[in-house]
């Protein structure tokens, strides 16, 4: 899943479940962002004209399931 | 930032509109990431902020501040009769759980005053001797239920008393102006013959059905306000309620198909001890309760299929589990078309926009992953979670609550709240404990 490009890199909306996520004035491309509602990461990429694009973050699951 | 100035700002929700800044605070702990400086705020409405950040948690914005000067207007005064003044409250069958619960809630309410606890079997008691938290908080004692000293002590009566003992009872108060919340099953469903078929007995006074209303703030909030008589909702059924209604609303499942597992705490079960509920008996149980049939399946079909304005059925089985308070309900229904994560999402908080007493729980990080009872406990809130199954189009919804709580007398507080004028989350704004 991937957000929308940004134009304010101070906020936007969770593409996952809609809460406002905050991004750091000095963010830099390949940092990843966290949803602080639904826990989803995003790498923000950003590129050479300052638009920024969320990318959900692989992340490794726990397994229980043993 | 000192307690008496603490005092101060909680004072200050129900005169200004920036609730949702004070709850945070108190969320937050604030005492150690803020400082405030509350002088003449009282007079001009101001309060003085330094170092301190805010998270606004209808909007979800953040904001960091070194100094911050925040102006509150002062809301418009309501035009309830007995707002301005603390409401004097009486609790019927005050030595359950229930009334217990209720009387620990308005104890500590902003707007109100208890001015009189009933207990036959606990008459001439201090309340404390039946429930030993509220020992220091009043020194009422439980008084036998009479008719006029009710309706002269009290401007407004939750009636805590069994099912099938409310009928007897509230309509003898029904002609003195009381405003009430009763708490028993005898005024929730709306067709007469129902009760036969799901309580086992006739209703005597099938006229008065209609002049209560079911009461669940976060669907009825404009109605409740105008009401004078409010039946509350069972435990179980308001926590299915909750996490359901979205989706029956919006069309997206299947109505005929929708299954309710639910899990709830011993003090689900009364006060009043049997075989069953001895320790030795239930503890460790994970013990299936009514797996067809149960009560409170009435209740739910009945405000889903109005809402709906179509039938619907539900399933429900309920499963006395090995803790004392909390409820937790997996729902399963099936959609009519795929839905992603994004599009429940949606569904939920469109809803729910501005509710204070429902929060979504679907976290990929921490320890509460999907709702828990076991951190509701003493709080009023209904988390809810969902995943689906793309697999079968199965939407397994995730609900929880305190039983007592807002399953009970947190909700009930909650409506007398709006009926009276008073802050909806007046006295219930206690966020649980953890760990517990």
């Amino acid at each position: 899943m991937s957000g929308g490009e940004l134009k304010d890199l101070s906020e936007t909306d969770c593409p996952e479940c809609s809460a406002k996520i905050r991004i750091p004035s000095d963010a830099i491309d390949g940092e990843i962002v966290t949803c602080p509602d639904c826990g989803t990461g995003f790498e923000l990429e950003i590129s050479g004209s300052g638009t920024v694009t969320l990318k959900q973050a692989e992340s490794v699951a726990e397994d229980w399931g043993e | 930032m000192g307690r008496k100035t603490k005092v101060a700002i909680c004072g200050l929700m129900a005169e200004v509109d920036a609730f949702s800044f004070v709850t945070e605070l108190e969320h937050e702990g604030a005492e150690s990431s803020c400082n405030l400086q509350s002088s003449n705020f009282a007079k001009k409405k101001i309060i003085y902020c330094s170092r301190m950040s805010i998270r606004f948690p209808r909007t979800r914005q953040t904001l960091k501040h070194k100094s911050s000067r925040f102006l509150f207007r002062k809301r418009e005064r309501n035009q309830f009769p007995l707002a301005g003044r603390k409401v004097r409250v009486g609790v019927v069958g005050a030595s359950g759980y229930v009334g217990g619960e209720i009387l620990r809630i308005l104890l500590g309410h902003p707007d109100a005053v208890v001015t009189l606890a009933t207990s036959k079997q606990y008459e001439g008691e201090p309340l404390h001797r039946v429930h030993p938290n509220l020992r220091t908080f009043t020194d009422l004692t439980f008084a036998a239920p009479k008719i006029d000293e009710i309706t002269s002590k009290c401007d407004f009566v939750f009636t805590a008393t069994p099912h099938g003992s409310s009928i007897r009872f509230v309509p003898t108060l029904l002609g003195s102006g009381l405003r009430i919340v009763d708490m028993s099953a005898d005024f929730r469903l709306k067709n007469p013959t129902a009760y036969e078929e799901w309580y086992g007995y006739k209703h005597p006074n099938p006229e008065l059905i209609k002049d209560f209303l079911y009461g669940i703030p976060e669907i009825y909030r404009f109605e409740i306000k105008s009401s004078k008589l409010i039946s509350n909702p069972g435990c179980m059924a308001i926590t299915s309620i909750l996490a359901l209604v979205p989706f029956v609303k919006a069309g997206l499942i299947d109505e005929e198909h929708v299954v309710i597992d639910s899990k709830i705490g011993s003090s689900g079960g009364g006060a009043k001890p049997t075989l069953g509920t001895h320790h030795a008996e239930r503890y460790g149980v994970v013990r299936p309760y009514k797996p067809i049939r149960h009560r409170h399946t009435a209740e739910i079909e009945q405000e889903l299929s109005r809402l709906a304005g179509r039938e619907i059925r539900v399933s429900m089985t309920p499963h006395a589990v090995n803790f004392v308070r909390g409820i937790l309900c997996t729902i399963h229904c099936f959609t009519k078309e795929k839905l992603d994560a994004p599009r429940i999402w949606k569904t939920l908080r469109g809803f729910y926009e501005g509710a204070r007493f429902v929060r979504f729980v679907r976290d990929k990080k921490g320890l509460a992953r999907y709702p828990d009872p076991k951190i509701l406990a003493g709080s009023n809130f209904c988390d809810i979670g969902f995943e689906f199954d793309e697999r079968a189009n199965r939407l397994v919804l995730l609900s929880a609550t305190d039983n007592l709580m807002k399953g009970a007398a947190g909700n009930a507080v909650q409506c007398m709240n709006l009926m009276l004028g008073f802050e909806e989350s007046a006295g219930l704004l206690f966020p649980g404990l953890h760990p517990i």
